[in-house]
This record gives structure tokens, sequence and C-alpha cells, in this order.
């Protein structure tokens, strides 16, 4: 290509972070988003020299670097200071504290989204050019450790996630055994015969989705985990990746045998460097012992290789189509579907994505067979679910109970609530629940029946002393700054959305408002390209409809 | 091999438009089949951006609404184009379009807003918008983004589409998505080659020709005056068509029909801007 | 010494005449008289061929078809030619040697759809833009592009794989490419049989280039070299496309033959996707020579030397046309030297500052007795006129059509009106042939046309209507009722002998190095090209403000520069065998040491053909404007 620069020339620590990045890779587009992430993380921002390097030595437009770049807020366009307090302003934080912690900062900060670490709010995660980040915050064990009845956190916080011996101690790797025995059909019939729904939100079931894959014609196909856990009030795959990073390893490698993917991507959220580090570690270990590569455990002519790549602040990457253009080196938006991924996915090849929590169920079923796997839960929603509690309750963080569990016994588990005012079912794009509605069976059909939606597991909870008119204005103003702006409805309705919603929070709206608010909201709904519009005013609906929330 | 190219057998499509059953070639799209289906970002050289969403349709067994522009016809599709939700949907894109955008230079636009009865004006006084100076950095062209309804098609033809020259991409996120260079840097500094095969997509008039641009801040753009001819490019021999828009006997503007087998609208920079030689006085 | 910066050409809007050694402004009757009167004048003393017509490549193949008539039918001779000389000349002799057509053989359609396609000595990115979108649709769907130039272009840039040959070496490196081709057993036995004759003579002859022997020579890898041969024969679909860097050598007709022989020898052509195709550098220059203004064929590309074609056109103008074919636009500026030409019309071409070795050709037209320059502009070559008569703009002022490189006959429409004072071409041809004795007289360029394509089988189905309806026709078209394929030579493959006509001949060919050898005196080798914002010698294109455009530049690689010890905008001498300009540097890093570039698109700031070398083909008289030897030196500071 004859690109044309502007005249600027990295500096050496730059020019040298972003070599070293492109070690051992083909220099293709898709090392766009890692290369740039090299340079912002090596210097805390991009400058025009590093840019024109990254665009060289990847034959990258620098007009399209530049747009890809300035995509994700994770990276800054301007130099700024070496340490970036990243405070997160989101849901869960917001009514733990937020604004004091930001106020607190001598550090240059940045209001954060949904850092994902809801259980620890206030959240704050420091970062520095050239070093590390490290949440700012105490740790906090697992509420349910020690639990015999936990399934799929049954390793987390009692194996080292560094070891893959102390993984195989623990069970690890029979699943990926079982599998090869049972052939790829053969899995597929497991998990489908399992009715194993998607736990990213959208609730697919899974076996579908890797019987289409495995059926089409193009080659190669590949395989996504989905890591880019960013809906606010989320972040059970964090606790799943931070404390058994071999699982989500093998279960991708089972999900890639049964859908004939040679290559996956394992695409994690910016925010969470303790869950890369793990998985970085697991993916190297595990190749280096076999577990991934050629003849994995001695399985002839079955070969499958892990990428990891780090998401840089975009919750629209955590789109099943984003997912990919961000892989890919190009603006994370959304595709138009159909094609739909198993057809035309990453690369334009068949793709299966699943998420962490998915997929981590995949090897219960191989091990304990897929009769097991229904006894627990319900005979539609099968199996146990991870809850992200969190909010104005006692105990908050990941629980996991079997599907069927009452909203209001998962609180109890969490320390009980007084004062309940309203749940916050399924995240921002979910919806509120009433206090006398607490009732509800967690299940995928009893949450559709109530006109609601269990979503990414979020159960945020808000008690008598939360603003909530404040709260809804936050997610709101969420969804202005996390839509794409690709189409007009989501890039512009997010916006009139907002500032009608302010209004009414300051008292100074009227009926039109309420009006406005609803027809924005349905064309949103209507003709938005993906979920993040469509459901962009659900939660606000809901609160409007269903708490009664008097605007 | 075949001396002569024999071409794809194409099969035929049936699907039910509007309570009609229509045939279309397989692999038409919905808008194929639609007469004067309003669209901004749909190009007829261009693939399908899908971004304005003015052109959204029902179709039986689909959630949302999905944009004509780009959906294939399936065999047996119910399609329906004028019901109540699409309806509010073109209300509402075309309100939300127009209350953040400046419209003014936007054909048809006005129509089809009285048409749905939009009202752009109903997000009140403080709806913000895109506004902003327009960027006046050559002598060939202006940039007012205050006009950008952010449909792509300058991208797209900037960029793999045709021109492969890269000068342009989308740069910022949700509503501070914006066409930019690299580094917000002006076009003398940027790749742009001033084929002006952007201008040539635009659906609004946020890019368009200096002569045009000082005309209209002078008072003397009058299309209304102007002729169009289409004509033969004078530089290399390629043999581009050019359509030369002439008010008062001289060229204001120079265009290249879509539907040309040689240019496909596209134009470089002698063609789009080399005439002023014949009028230099 | 500062850059002159050169104010843009206004419009002739008063016919000139010479009085007393200066042009003086006079009425339409006065010049066109003293027009006529001067060629009456020359031909009295000098019999018909002392006159000479240099047709317009950028005028309408309407106003080409009567320059050439009035040439052969009023004044009675074939000496009529056009700046197809000074680029394409060699393209179309090749093409016409082996083929009998001398056009690109496909459609812009084709290249798209082709699997691999070959540009040599063509920098499509920048010369013929929309051409280049063409390529790259089929190179983003998957065709591998090959680029053969001796500088890193802007589209070799594009390239899969760029052959960076040195300047004047292409025959080696065809010779080198077919031999690869032969000895591979990738010869297209089934196409070398049916199509072609010559084969044995032509694999004996390139037997001397092995890839090492080519490397030495070409300076091009022998594994680059082996590669591009095994990935042109193997393609399902090759496209081979060319501009000046092919012909503009002294031996530019053997440079496309080479490449011919290739797509011959690989049956790269004659089937939809694969082809050959010259890209043509003026807007009609294609129809230039179609319409017969080339001192050797009549409208059609119809032979003047067939009694059967005169018969036909004598007929229908009543002339008696000359039996032998007359001066190209080279020989013609011989015989101005010699005497034997001594009045020339020239409608629309500055052969001072396009031809190479200008000083060359202002003394040859200064001999002259009666010069008489039809323009738009008081060009150069104008300002030495002895009448100047103002012109309109063909492409945009008058109706007609013009031809493109694909062969597509499109029409060109009246716009704008003609300033006042400036007259259409084909009238003032008119008004001359009147008063040489000739009533002409035409209604409009249609009227010209149907006169036209009534005598050329090759256009004869192209009604202006049809031309409008189609978006332009390719030829040939020769009934209204039908199209022909879009490719040209599908006779080639035909099973049956007789449809399949003359074979085409295989070329043997001999290296032939650059003229102007390099030494210790002019050590550096100079090649020319264009840029994308800029237009032959700048006369049209310096009409409009670029934002890109820097002017004339001596372009260096960055180890020569610091050899010569000189810095990016140092003004330096440039001198050759003939003369020495100043031009500012400019460093590229896409040239080889030993390799530097000019345009020519500025020749009133710094006039490149003052160096250039007249060293010209023998069959198609196209001089070698690439390869010029030079030396720089900085310039001593007064």
């Amino acid at each position: 290509m004859d690109l044309r620069f502007l005249e600027a020339s990295p500096s050496k620590v730059e020019k040298n972070a972003i070599d070293v990045a492109l070690v051992g890779t083909d220099c293709g587009r898709d090392q766009l988003l890692p290369a740039l992430h090299a340079a912002n993380d090596a210097v805390g921002w991009i400058s025009e020299g590093a840019l024109n390097h990254i665009c060289r030595r990847l034959s990258v437009p620098p007009a399209e670097a530049y747009g890809v770049a300035t995509f994700y807020s994770l990276f800054s366009m301007q130099e700024r200071p070496r340490k970036v307090v990243h405070v997160c302003v989101d849901l869960a934080c917001k009514v733990n504290g937020a604004e004091a912690l930001v106020a607190a900062q001598t550090d240059f900060v940045v209001r954060s989204p949904c850092l994902g670490v809801c259980e620890r709010a206030p959240a704050a995660l420091a970062v520095e050019a050239g070093g590390d980040a490290s949440y700012l915050m105490p740790e906090l064990p697992l509420p349910q450790l020690g639990d015999s009845s936990l399934r799929l956190l049954r390793r987390v916080g009692t194996v080292d996630p560094l070891s893959l011996d102390d993984y195989r101690a623990a069970g690890g790797y029979a699943a990926l055994r079982n599998a090869f025995l049972l052939g790829p059909q053969g899995v597929i019939r497991e998990v489908t015969d399992a009715k194993l729904m998607g736990r990213g939100g959208a609730a697919f079931p899974t076996g579908r989705k890797w019987a289409a894959t495995a059926g089409q014609p193009g080659r190669p196909h590949y395989l996504v985990c989905n890591a880019d856990e960013s809906e606010p009030g989320t972040f059970k795959d964090r606790v799943l990746m931070e404390g058994d990073p071999f699982a989500v390893i093998e279960a991708m490698t089972v999900a890639a045998y049964a859908t004939g993917c040679t290559r996956g991507y394992l695409y994690i959220r910016g925010e969470y460097p303790r869950a890369f580090a793990a998985l970085t570690n697991a993916i190297s270990v595990a190749h280096e012992r076999g577990f991934l590569g050629s003849n994995i455990m001695g399985q002839p002519g079955f070969e499958f290789d892990v990428e990891i790549r780090r998401g840089a602040g975009a919750y629209i990457c955590g789109e099943e189509t984003a997912i990919f253009n961000s892989i890919e080196g190009f603006r994370g938006e959304p595709r138009s579907k159909p094609p739909f991924p198993v057809e035309k996915g990453l690369f334009g090849k068949p793709t299966v994505v699943n998420n962490v929590e998915t997929l981590a169920n995949v090897l219960l079923i191989l091990t304990e067979g897929c009769q097991a796997f229904h006894q627990v839960g319900t005979p539609q929603s099968t199996g146990s679910k991870l809850f992200c509690v969190s909010g104005t309750v006692p105990k908050p963080g990941v629980y996991e109970v079997p599907f069927g569990t009452t909203l209001r016994e998962l609180l109890e588990l969490a320390g009980g609530v007084e004062d309940l005012r309203a749940v916050l079912l399924g995240g921002a794009a979910g919806g509120f629940l009433r206090a006398d509605e607490i009732d509800l069976p967690l299940t995928m059909e009893d949450a559709r029946a109530a006109g609601t939606t269990l979503g990414s597991g979020v159960v945020l909870v808000l008690d008598g002393t939360v603003d909530v008119g404040g709260f809804l204005l936050r997610i709101a103003e969420f969804f202005r700054d996390e839509s794409c702006g690709q189409c007009v409805p989501c890039r512009i309705g997010t916006v009139r959305q907002e500032e009608a919603l302010h209004r009414i929070v300051q008292r100074k709206g009227d009926a039109q408002d309420l009006l406005l608010l609803r027809d924005v909201g349905q064309v949103m709904r209507d003709s938005s390209i993906c979920g993040l519009g469509q459901t962009a005013w659900n939660a606000i609906e809901s609160a409007i409809d269903r708490l009664g929330v008097q605007l | 091999m075949t001396i002569v190219d024999i071409g794809l057998p194409r099969r035929l499509v049936e699907f039910t438009l509007d309570g009609e059953q229509v045939t279309v070639p397989e692999g038409a799209t919905i808008l194929s089949a639609c007469k004067d289906m309003p669209t901004l970002c749909y190009g007829d050289t261009l693939e399908p951006a899908n971004a304005c969403r003015v052109c959204m349709v029902e179709v039986e067994g689909s959630r949302t609404l999905v944009p004509s522009c780009s959906r294939k016809v399936e065999p047996g599709m119910v399609v329906n184009t004028d019901t109540e939700r699409t309806r509010h949907s073109r209300r509402l894109v075309l309100e939300l379009l127009g209350s953040a955008t400046d419209l003014s230079t936007t054909p048809q636009v006005a129509d089809w807003m009285a048409d749905v009865g939009a009202d752009p004006a109903r997000f009140g006084p403080d709806a913000a918008t895109v506004a902003q100076p327009a960027k006046v950095d050559n002598v060939l062209y202006v940039r007012d983004y205050s006009k950008c309804i952010m449909c792509y098609k300058c991208v797209d033809a900037c960029g793999d589409q045709w021109q492969n020259t890269f000068a342009i991409a989308v740069a910022g996120r949700g509503f501070d998505a914006h066409i930019s260079t690299e580094f917000s840097a002006p076009l003398p500094d940027s790749a742009c080659v001033y084929c002006g095969n952007c201008i040539e997509v635009c659906p609004t008039g946020a890019l368009s020709f200096r002569r045009e641009y000082d005309k209209r801040a002078e008072g003397t753009w009058d299309e209304s005056a102007q002729s169009a001819t289409t004509t033969v490019c004078t530089f290399c021999g390629v043999g581009c068509n050019l359509t030369l828009h002439v008010q008062d006997n001289e060229i204001v503007k120079v265009t290249s029909p879509h539907e040309s087998s040689v240019t496909h609208g596209n134009l470089c920079i002698k063609g789009r801007f080399g005439w002023q030689h014949v009028q230099n006085p | 010494m500062g850059r002159r910066k050169r104010e843009p050409y206004v419009r002739l809007t008063q016919p000139l005449v010479r009085e007393a050694g200066i042009l003086r402004p006079a009425s339409w009757d006065e010049a066109l008289d003293r027009a006529a009167e001067g060629f009456r004048r020359n031909i009295e003393a000098g019999g018909p061929d002392a006159f000479g017509m240099f047709s317009c490549a950028r005028a309408t193949n309407e106003m080409n078809y009567v320059a050439q008539k009035f040439t052969r039918a009023v004044i009675g001779t074939n000496n009529v030619d056009s700046c197809n000389r000074t680029c394409h000349a060699p393209s179309v002799a090749g093409l016409a040697k082996v083929f009998d057509s001398g056009g690109g053989t496909s459609s812009y359609q084709e290249i798209e759809d082709a699997d691999l396609i070959v540009l040599w000595g063509s920098n499509a990115r920048e010369a013929h833009p929309i051409f280049f979108q063409h390529v790259l649709k089929a190179v983003n769907k998957g065709a591998k592009l090959y680029v053969v130039d001796p500088r890193l272009t802007s589209t070799a840039k594009w390239a899969h794989k760029w052959l960076r040959l040195n300047v004047g070496t292409d025959i080696p490196l065809a010779n080198a490419i077919a031999r690869e081709i032969i000895h591979s057993g990738l010869a297209n036995r089934s196409f070398i049989e049916r199509g072609t004759e010559g084969f044995e003579e032509f694999a004996a002859s390139v037997e001397e280039w092995t890839l090492p022997v080519a490397e030495l020579e070409t300076g091009v890898p022998a594994e680059l070299i082996r590669e591009l041969a095994h990935a042109y024969a193997r393609a399902d679909r090759a496209q081979m496309s060319w501009t000046l860097g092919i012909t503009e050598h002294h031996n530019g007709t053997d440079n496309v033959l080479s490449l011919i022989n290739l797509s011959l020898l690989a049956g790269q052509v004659g089937r939809y996707g694969a082809g050959l195709n010259p890209l043509r550098g003026q807007n009609n220059v294609q129809g230039g020579g179609d319409m017969g203004a080339i001192p050797d064929r009549l409208p059609g590309f119809q032979d003047v030397e067939d009694p059967a074609v005169r018969r036909a056109f004598d007929a229908v103008w009543g002339s008696s046309i000359q039996p032998r074919k007359g001066w190209n636009l080279t020989q013609m500026l011989e015989a101005m030297e010699r005497g034997d030409m001594t009045t020339v019309y020239i409608i629309g071409e500055n052969p001072v500052q396009s031809e190479a070795d200008c000083e060359h050709t202002i003394k040859r037209l200064s001999n002259l007795d009666h010069v008489v320059v039809q323009d738009i502009f008081l060009t150069k070559t104008a300002q030495l006129a002895h009448v100047v008569l103002p012109a309109s703009a063909a492409w945009c002022e008058t109706d007609g059509t013009f031809t493109n490189s694909e062969r597509r006959v499109q029409r060109v429409r009246k716009a704008v009106n003609a300033p006042d004072g400036a007259r259409d071409d084909i009238e003032l041809l008119c008004e001359l042939a009147r008063r040489l004795g000739h009533d002409w007289h035409y209604d409009g360029a249609e009227q010209v046309w149907d006169e036209m394509r009534a005598l050329s089988p090759m256009h004869r189905g192209m009604s202006y209507a049809r031309l409008a309806d189609l978006g332009g026709i390719q030829w040939p078209c020769p009934d209204e009722d039908s199209l022909e394929p879009s490719f040209l030579h599908a006779r080639l493959w035909e099973t049956d002998p007789v449809k399949r006509g003359r074979p085409a001949p295989f070329s043997v060919l001999r290296h032939s190095p650059p003229v102007d050898e390099l030494s210790t005196e002019f050590p550096l080798r100079l090649t020319t090209g264009r840029r994308l914002d800029s237009y032959n010698t700048g006369v049209q294109s310096g009409g409009f403000e670029s934002p890109m455009r820097r002017g004339e530049t001596l372009d260096l690689c960055p180890q020569d520069a610091l050899d010569l010890g000189v810095v990016a905008d140092e003004m330096v001498q440039v001198s050759s065998r003939r003369g020495a300009i100043v031009a500012p540097v400019r460093i590229d890093e896409g040239l080889r040491p030993g390799l530097a570039f000019m345009t020519f698109h500025f020749p009133d700031e710094v006039d490149v053909n003052v160096i250039t070398i007249e060293a010209t083909d023998p069959v198609a008289g196209t001089a070698e404007y690439k390869a010029a030897a030079i030396r720089v030196d900085k310039l001593v500071n007064l």
C-alpha cells in the first residue's frame, strides 16, 4: 500500500515496546490492538510517532489506526501523567461512595465505567506506564469459599491458579480426555442434551450453536471466548479467570475439538490485569506442557492454539460481532446480522463465540454427564448459575446457586437487605424488580415470564438510601458513553435519553419528556443495529413502569 | 476455462412486499425491490453501511425492524414498508438526525420529514448537536462536519471500496464519533489525494467543493440555474465520464455518473478539479 | 536563484498573425486567408509532401477525422501524425504487427476479474488513477499484482512483488521470463499450436537468457524472475498492462513485442480476462489513430497502401489519396531539418515542450516558411507560429466522441460555450478547406461521425443514439444490432484454421541498451514520469491549484544525495550531453543509487526536455525519454 505518514518518529522506548509486542507475529492488521496496547502501556499514551511506527510495521493506514485507537477509552491520544488511577463511578460503586474516592485521589484520575470488581466497591485501579496495574481496594475472599456444593467455583480460592499440576490434581483435563473419547459429535450431543444455555446474557442453547458451527463447510473455524465482561455489575467471569484460569483454557480446547476450530481467541476486557496475567500464564504453561499446540494429550491430528487479546475499554466489544472487529484490528463496531457468526464470523469464517461461564459448565457436563448435569437446576434452566451480588448488601460477591433458587434466598445468602428498595436484575440492559417481587425463582423461564431477564447474572441491590434518579441517570450516561456511534438511533438516541432524564431528575421536565423517552426508547429498541441500543432503554423503562419511579 | 465469460447462473426469489408477490434475483436486497424508499447512508456504488436506519422495514418473524438496504430477500419473506412501527421509527430517526445535524443542504429530507410528521425541535433548544466551524484547510474542498450524519460513505469511498487512499476514518465513539484524519491533521498533511470521491458520495453537503462553498457563502450558488452535461475527461486515456455542472457558462462542479462502467462515479484530482484551464480569463 | 512560478495560461480569443517578426491581433478573415495562402504557397513550391499535419490526441474523433481528411483530400499527402508518437506509437505498432489491430485487447471489467495483473513500466496509481481502481478491485478480491519498474512507485507499493529492473533492460527480463516458462513446461502448447507462429525460432532466441544471466543484466533477482514467469503462465486469467516505461525507449516497439511474446507463450490473450493493455496517456490518443490521424492508416485502422481501401475513401471524398504512407512526426521533424518540409499545421499540440531535446525542435520549427497553430492557449509552440487560430476546448466546448484505452467510444458533449473569439476546430478546418478550393461543410459533429462510420467497418454500428444509450461502445462494432465481446482476438483460439485467420507471430528480439550511455562524465541514469496532480507539459493541469503540487524536482536516492553532497531543496545543475538545467533536489527513498527521476510537467520552470535524448524507435518514432545519462553538480555561489 502507498501509505503516507505525518512527520513524527517514535521514541526509543515506544519503538522497542511495539517491536517486542510484534515479535513472532505475522504483523497482520489483527496485531493493531496489541501494538496500541504496547505503546500505551510503555509511556501511558499513544503519540504520533508511536502510531506511525505501528502503522509502518503493520501496513495500516494512519487515519484508520487513529480511528481504532480513539475508539477505546483506555488509550490516550494526549500525553498524560505516567500514573493514572481509574476510579469506577458506575452503578455498584456509585452507591458505595465512588465520588468520595475520586475526591480523595492525588494522582491523575480517570472516571471509569464499571471495572468489574463490584464486590469491593468503590473500586479503583492504578496503572503506571511501563509498570504494573494494581487494585487499590483490600482483597475479599469468595463468600462461599469452602462450600462443598460449589461446582463452577469449586477450584476458585482452593487451587493455585498458576499451577497446571494443581489444576490437574483437582480434576483438570478429565473433561478433555472424555471429549476425545466421545468424539466431536458426541461432545455436541452431551452439551445439547444437557440443555446448556449461554451465560453471557442471551441464553442461546450452546449445543445448537456448536452443531451449527461444526457443520459449516468453510475453513478454518474459529473459537472466541468472550471474556469482555463489561455489563455494569458483572464480575463472575473475572472471578473464574483469576481463580481457575486453566479451566477456561481446557474448556476452550473442548469447544474447539467439538466444533473443528484450530485457533481460539480469548478476548478479555482491558481492565482485568490480574485475570489477564493468570490466563497468559495458563496459556503459556499449557502450551509448554502439550495441552495446547498439536497432538494435544496425544490426540492425533488435533491441533489448537489460543491467542489472548486484551480489550481496551469498550463495553460494545462484548457484543458477539463487535468482538470480531476488535480482534481483527478494526473499530469495535457490531456487524449487521445476518450473516450470523456461525456462518461468517471472525475473519469472515465460521466462528463460535462462548462466554467464560458457559464454557466452565461444559467441563462439568463432560465429567459428570448430561444426565447428572440435569439434576441441578430446573428442567428448562439446567445447572447452576453464578450471580454477581453487589450494591447495598452486607456480603457482596459472586454466588453460585442452582437455577430455581429465589432471589430472596440469594439475597439472604448475601446477608439480607434491610429497607430493600429495588433490585436491578441483569445489569444496565436488564430491569428492576420491586421489593415485593423477590420471591421470583431465578431461572431463564421465570425471569422471562416476569418480564425481565437474568442477563449476565447481575443482582444489584438498592436500599432506601439510594438516590434512584441519580442511579438511572448513571445508566443513561453509561449507554451514552458506550454507544459505538455507528447507528443513528443509538448514537443520538442515548444522548437524547440522557438529556430528557436529566431534565426530569432535576425537576425541569414535563409530560413531553416522558413521551420523548418512550419514543426514543422505542426507536432504539426497534431500529438499533445491536443489543446495546436495543436494550439501552430497558432499565429506565422498567424503573418507570415497574418501580413506579415518579419522574 | 471458457474463451467468453459465461457468468454465474442466477436464481429468482419470491417474497411478499406490502401485500404483493414480488420476484427478485437471489441476493437482491429488500431496498432494491422498493420504490422511493428514503435512505441517507445507502450508496449505489458502495456496500451498505447500515448506519442511518432511515430505510427500516418490518419483516415478519423479526424481533426488530430490519434495514432494507442490506437485508437480502429470502424466499417467502413477508415485508411491510409502511406500518405504524416503521413510520414511528422513520419519524424518530429523522427527528434525532435533524436535532443534532444541519440538514439544510440534504436533498429530499424535508419532504420525508413532512411525510412522517417529524419535529426535530422537540428535543429542546439545549439538545446537543455536532455544530462546529467548517474546516477550510485547502483550496479544493471544504469539510463542514456540522452537516455530517456519520453515514460512513466518504470513508468507504476513500478506503478499500474505491480509492484505497485511506486519508480519513471514523474516529472517536458514540456521539463524539467523527470523520477524521490521523490526529485531526489538516488535509494537506494527510494522505488525501483530492480525488473528491468522498464529495461524490456525501449525502448531506458536509463535504463540498470549495467553489460551491464560496458561492453559497456569497449567495451566488443557484442550482436551478445550473445545467449538467456528461462528457469525457481531457486528461489521461482512461476515458472517465465527467458531468459538468455549469452556471452562467462557468463550470462550478464536476461529478461522475455512478453507472459509468469506467468510473463508477470516481475520478482523480485532474478530472475532478482540472477544468479551470478552460475558463482562466 | 529563485524558482519561477508560472502564471496559468489564459485562453486565446483573437487570431494572431506574424508581422515584422511579432504576433499581432488580426481579424478571422485575415488570419484564415493567411493560413490558407501559406499552405498553398508551400505546396506549390515543394509539392504536397512539403506539408505536415500535427493532429491532436486531445481533440475529438470527429476533429481528427476531418484533420486527416484535410491532409489527404485537400493537401494530398499522408503526412499526418499526432503526439501518440511521443508515447504509445510503439504499442500500436507492436500490437498491429502481431494482431493486425493496434488496440488494447481487454476491458476494464476484465481487469477486475483477472487472477493476476502485471503492470510493466506503468505508474498507474498516479498516471491512470481510475484504471488503477479497477486493478485494486481485483487485488482486493484476491488477484496477485506484479509491478515491473525501476522505481518504487506508489503503484509498486501495492504490488505483491516488485521487480526492480535496470532502466532499459525490459527485453532481457521478458526473454528470461519466456525462457523460464518454456523450460518449466508451462508454455501453453494448445494456444501456441492453434494461434501462433514462429515459436521454435523464438524459443531458440531466448535460450541465452538464463536466470543468472538475466539477473546480472536486469538487476532483478533470479528467484523473482522465476516467480513471475510461473505466476504468469499458471494464472487462469492474466493481464499485462504497460505504459511509457515500455514505449519511451529507442527500441519501444521491441519492448512491446517482448511483452506480447509472453502473452502468446502463456495463452494469456484472446480470452475473457486475459489480455494485453497499453494504458494510453491522452484522452483520445487511441481515437486519433483509429481516425487515421497517422501516416499509414486511414480511418478504421485501414491500410493506406491497400488500393481497395483507398478506392472506398476516394469515392466518398472525391480525392485521390497518395498510395504510400506518409511521414510520422519524427520523420516530419527530420524533413523540416533537411528542408523537405516547409509548412506545418499544428492543432492542439505543443511539440516545442513535449518533444525530447526541445532546443532541437525549436530550431527545426524555426526553419519553416509557414507554421499555423490552432490551440486554446498561446503555447510555446504557438509563439513560433506565423498564424495562430484560437480554438475551442474539445472535451467541454464541442460535441463528438473520444475513444479510451479499452477501445470504448464515448460521447463528448458541449457543456459550456467557448469564450468569445474562439472557434470550433472542425469549423476552422472547413474554413481552410474552402479557401483551398474544397467546399466543405458539416452540420455538427454527428454528421462527421456518420460519414466516418460509413467508411470504417469497426465503427459502423456506433450511432450517437446507441453510444448514449449504452454508455459508450467498444470497437469493433460492425453493426447496429449487436455487440461484440469485450476483448479482442478470440479468433486465435478457434479450432477451425479458417476462422482463426493469420496466426500471431512470435518476435525474435535482441537486447539493445539505452543509447545515452553512462560514463564517468554522465554517471547517473535519468528517467522521467508523471505525478498524480499534473499532466504532461502542465498547460492544462497548471490551470488549477493543487495542494499536493511541489513543482519540478530532481529526485535522488538518499545515498546519491549524500555522495553528491546535496540536500533536499538545494538547487543543482543537471546536465546531459545535450544541455543543462537547474532544479531543486528532492529525496526519494524509492530510487536506487545511480537512478534519478524528473517529471516533465513544469517546462516553463524547468525544461527537462532540454536534457532528454531524441534517440528514437526506428519503427514507431518514439523518443527515449526514459533513459538519459546525466550528471549533477552543486551550483557555485557567485
